[in-house]
């Protein structure tokens, strides 16, 4: 039985739409403030070096120069203190390390010093004059050489050597599993570093005031872990740091840690004025994380009847120059679309000399998919069973245990696989020779995490939505949809605005699939209570015990007042009425997705055409449905062009040869084709509409999908990603 | 620091001078010295198409462009598309086609498509999409980009053969 919303499942305009087409929307680097200065950063040419000195005082002497800053400008901290801001327990050091270097550098384009200066041309001239000596070490740039013996040691202090965290999840007999099956299969594929891509470069700016608060403008996809992070690094207190969250032009996961904002704030204490900080294209490249590059081996087993047996993994991701690689999330997904009763995952968690990585969209999930569901590809052609067939018999269901623990509540794995099966996409013949078509399947979690929201109504019956979620894709409205279905009122009915940190209540990320979820439910409770709250309000005024609520009339004993009429009437029952709620969801969620792909590969140039895409996901309950679907269209072409051609190209001596949009070829408008979408809706028990977060696992099954297609257009099994025309030809 | 040129320019349909380094890009002159903040930067080396504005009567990435070289052009911006409060028709399609999600590539794309349209009024999805290869979106995999051009290209001839037929 479905339920029958008003406004859920609608489609309307976003509410901060209009300032978006126009111009009007003020994105961090658009901001202008009295006496604000602008800044450089000067970064490593080398991808691993000792720092023997740094001489500023050209810089400081230049014309127009107000402040310069490197490492030695933190304030002095323990040298093994733990800092931890919801995101576990890091070393300050490490926190501090990424920021600016010291001691040594561990990638090319990592950050040395900073300058400020009267505009960004003079700041850049006098980074230029800041004098580095280095002595350069040998470099080390993936997972398997870093773990090698004899390979360079970026971090001395580690006891393992590269490998940073090791993980192990076990469960079942993998011997007896294996020596059960009749088919085994194993492959191990390699996948490069790739980046989110996100249009908009990081930018910060900070003004450190006489009165000792520092406020932060900038780009996040978390103001409250921003503000964290930056009083961790600047060693002050959470509430001596305001956060003031601007419009962000994208993030993908790569706009949660921090890079700029305490930099900025160092510089302007010692300028005494507003500094902005905006990176370059190449700095964003070589500066900011990236995603693991990964190796990552599967072994699968299945029986006659097409039922895994046993499965094991071993994946190594590099976590660029400090820990923290999303191998757990990796090894979490590996096999989380499958019931299987034996399996074994050990992940290696590695750092090389490479930029250090961050979140990408389902962090991790696509690596270690790939090498899953390109297995289980070859296991169905060998045993001749349709692939979506194969994965059904396997498929996870409620009742299905993780290997890392955790048993699924209610998930749509089959239902996806039903869908992509009955798909008009999947039952249209190939369109002529050397094209193929390729399936895979991908899981990612929700996360939970605290969210906060208040309810302000007004007299003209309309509300004030107050939240602390940066809105990266249209979250407004969608929260704002929520709150009008539980109010009785419109979507426009519903004023949002995402606010600064000393404005609302704590609020995590925007990432992990958990905004339209968990601000959702934040914002759910908070209606409620406005409910709650009003008819009170109407029980007074008609002096009764009980008022009934429901599709925006409140009533009682044969009278009714509209939720706007009754809105009229706060101010001669008692004042306003606000609500806030704050919730901390537990346990929740996870959708799966899945990808139908046809390609065509010509045998000559190896160029992959991609002719047709359908995608297709578990939304739990579609709050927006063109939100959704746009959700699940960026996530296929990111993925899409992760699989067939986007790579940091380095050379030898770890510099990044591709450092531009013109060479790190992202997909463009003409290298796809329409992306169909197939929205699925198997609720989420755990939230009140049903909402299952549908932001990131579109992008799991891409990889494997295209490989699968290339496979069938080619009769190769490729065993790299990209699959760009040299890996296709063998060159 | 070198000596600032003075630049006349028309923008937006507006006469606008203002005072700029011989090294300062267009879009560097439209953001921070005009205060037309609605054009954005990507990448600054002509590659995202986040700043692309007309020049005259082609379009140019503003951020490969001085702005001593737009003295004496006339420049339309995104802040330039709607004609007082009422939306352009591509500006009203990519609100009803939910064509945007961050937004940061937005403005390039309303005025290359922009220049599409008056090019091809009824585009094909093949000329919409190598007309806007030059611009980079990361957030929708431009299914709905495509389609709000192709919408707006329909809601713009309509309303003209319905002018004309009146």
């Amino acid at each position: 039985m479905s339920t029958t919303y008003n406004v859920i499942g609608t489609r309307p305009v976003r509410h901060d739409g209009a300032d978006k087409v126009t111009g009007r929307a003020l994105y961090g680097a658009d901001l202008q403030l009295a006496r604000m200065i602008q800044g450089a950063i000067l970064r490593s040419p080398h991808a691993h070096a000792r720092i023997l000195r740094i001489d500023t005082s050209k810089a400081e002497a230049l014309p127009g120069v107000y402040a310069v800053v490197t490492a030695a400008d933190f304030p002095p901290a323990p040298a093994d203190k733990i800092v931890d801001f919801g995101e576990g327990d890091t070393p300050l050091s490490s926190l501090r390390g990424n920021i600016l270097a010291s001691g040594k550098v561990l990638y090319s384009g990592h950050a040395v010093a900073a300058v400020a200066a009267v505009n960004a041309h003079v700041a850049a001239e006098a980074a230029a004059l800041i004098e580095v000596d280095y002595e350069p070490l040998p470099c080390v740039l993936t997972a398997p050489e870093a773990m090698a013996p004899g390979a360079p040691i970026l971090h001395e202090e580690f006891a393992n050597g590269n490998v940073a965290d090791q993980i192990r999840y076990e469960m079942g007999d993998l011997a007896a599993g294996f020596a059960q099956a009749t088919l085994i299969v194993e492959r191990e594929l390699d996948t490069a570093t790739v980046h989110q891509g996100y249009i908009e470069p990081q930018n910060a700016t900070a003004f450190w005031s006489s009165d000792g608060r520092i406020h932060i403008w900038c780009s996040t996809q978390g103001s409250f872990v921003a503000r964290d992070a930056t009083a961790a690094v600047l060693d002050v207190p959470v509430s001596q740091v305001k956060v003031t969250p601007m419009e962000i032009g994208g993030g993908f996961g790569g706009k949660i840690n921090v890079y700029l904002e305490p930099v900025a704030a160092l510089l302007s204490k010692k300028a005494g004025r507003p500094v902005k900080l905006v990176m370059s294209r190449r700095d964003v490249f070589t500066g900011t994380g990236p995603t693991p590059g990964s190796r990552v081996r599967v072994k699968i087993g299945v029986n006659d009847a097409g039922k895994i047996t046993a499965a094991q993994s071993w994946l190594a991701y590099e976590a660029g120059a400090y820990p923290g690689a999303m191998v757990v999330p990796g090894a979490m997904t590996v096999f989380a679309c499958y019931d299987i009763e034996n399996v074994l995952i050990e992940g290696f968690d590695v750092v090389v000399n490479k930029p250090s990585t961050a979140a990408y969209r389902a962090p991790g999930a696509p690596n270690s998919a790939l090498a899953t569901e390109t297995v289980l590809d070859e296991i169905a052609e060998k045993l001749g069973i349709d692939p979506l067939e194969l994965r059904l018999r396997n498929a996870a269901k409620e009742g299905t245990r993780r290997a890392d623990g955790p048993r699924y509540k209610r998930i749509g794995c089959v239902e996806v696989l039903e869908a992509m099966k009955a798909s008009p996409h999947y039952n249209a013949p190939l369109p002529g020779p050397h094209c193929g078509r390729g399936v895979a399947i991908g899981f990612w979690f929700n996360a939970g995490l605290p969210s906060s929201a208040t309810l302000s109504v007004n007299a003209d019956g309309t509300v004030n939505l107050i939240e602390g979620s940066t809105d990266i894709g249209g979250s407004r409205t969608s929260l704002s949809m929520q709150a009008a279905e539980v109010l009785g009122l419109r979507a426009e009915d519903i004023h949002p605005t995402v606010v600064d940190t000393d404005s609302v209540g704590y609020t995590g990320v925007t990432g992990g699939s958990r905004t339209t979820f968990s601000t959702g439910l934040a914002v759910h409770d908070a209606a409620q209570m406005v409910v709650e709250q009003m008819k009170a309000r109407a029980a007074r005024l008609w002096a009764v015990e009980a008022v009934e609520f429901a599709n925006g009339v409140f009533s009682a004993n044969g009278q009714s007042l509209t939720f706007a009429e009754l809105a009229a009437q706060l101010g001669s029952t008692g004042g306003p009425v606000s609500c806030s709620a704050t919730v901390n969801p537990k346990g929740v969620g996870g959708s799966i997705a899945g990808l139908i792909i046809d390609v065509k590969v010509d045998p000559e140039t190896g160029k992959t055409d991609v002719l047709r895409v359908t995608s297709v996901q578990d939304a739990g309950k579609a709050i927006h449905p063109a939100y959704v679907e746009g959700q699940m269209q960026g996530g296929t072409a990111q993925g899409i062009g992760w699989a067939l051609n986007e790579e940091y190209f380095m050379d030898n001596s770890g510099d990044m040869r591709n450092g531009s949009y013109l060479d790190y070829r992202m997909p463009t408008a003409l290298d796809l084709p329409m992306i169909e979408t197939v929205i699925v809706e198997v609720p989420n028990p755990g939230h009140p509409f049903g909402v299952r977060g549908v932001g990131e696992a579109n992008i799991v099954p891409p990889l494997a999908a295209c490989a699968n297609a290339i496979y069938r257009a080619t009769g190769k099994r490729l065993n790299r990603v990209p699959m760009n025309p040299a890996t296709i030809l063998g060159l | 620091m070198s000596a600032k040129v003075q630049v006349q320019t028309t923008i937006n349909n507006e006469p606008v001078e203002f005072l700029c380094e011989p090294r300062q890009s267009l879009l560097e002159c439209l953001r921070d010295v005009v205060g037309l903040t609605g054009t954005k930067e990507g990448c600054g080396d002509g590659n995202c198409g986040s700043c692309t504005v007309k020049l005259g009567d082609r379009i140019v990435t503003s951020c490969l462009v001085l702005g001593v070289e737009a003295n004496g052009e006339s420049i339309t911006t995104v802040e330039g598309l709607a004609h007082g409060n009422t939306l352009h028709p591509l500006q009203k399609a990519f609100l009803e086609h939910a064509a945007l999600q961050c937004g940061i590539c937005t403005p390039g794309f309303l005025i290359a498509a922009d220049a599409l349209l008056q090019k091809h009024p009824q585009p094909t999805e093949e000329q919409t999409r190598f007309w806007l290869a030059n611009n980079l979106c990361r957030c929708t995999g431009y299914d709905k980009i495509i389609r709000a051009v192709q919408a707006a290209a329909t809601e713009i001839t309509t309303t003209k053969s319905n002018g004309a037929a009146q």
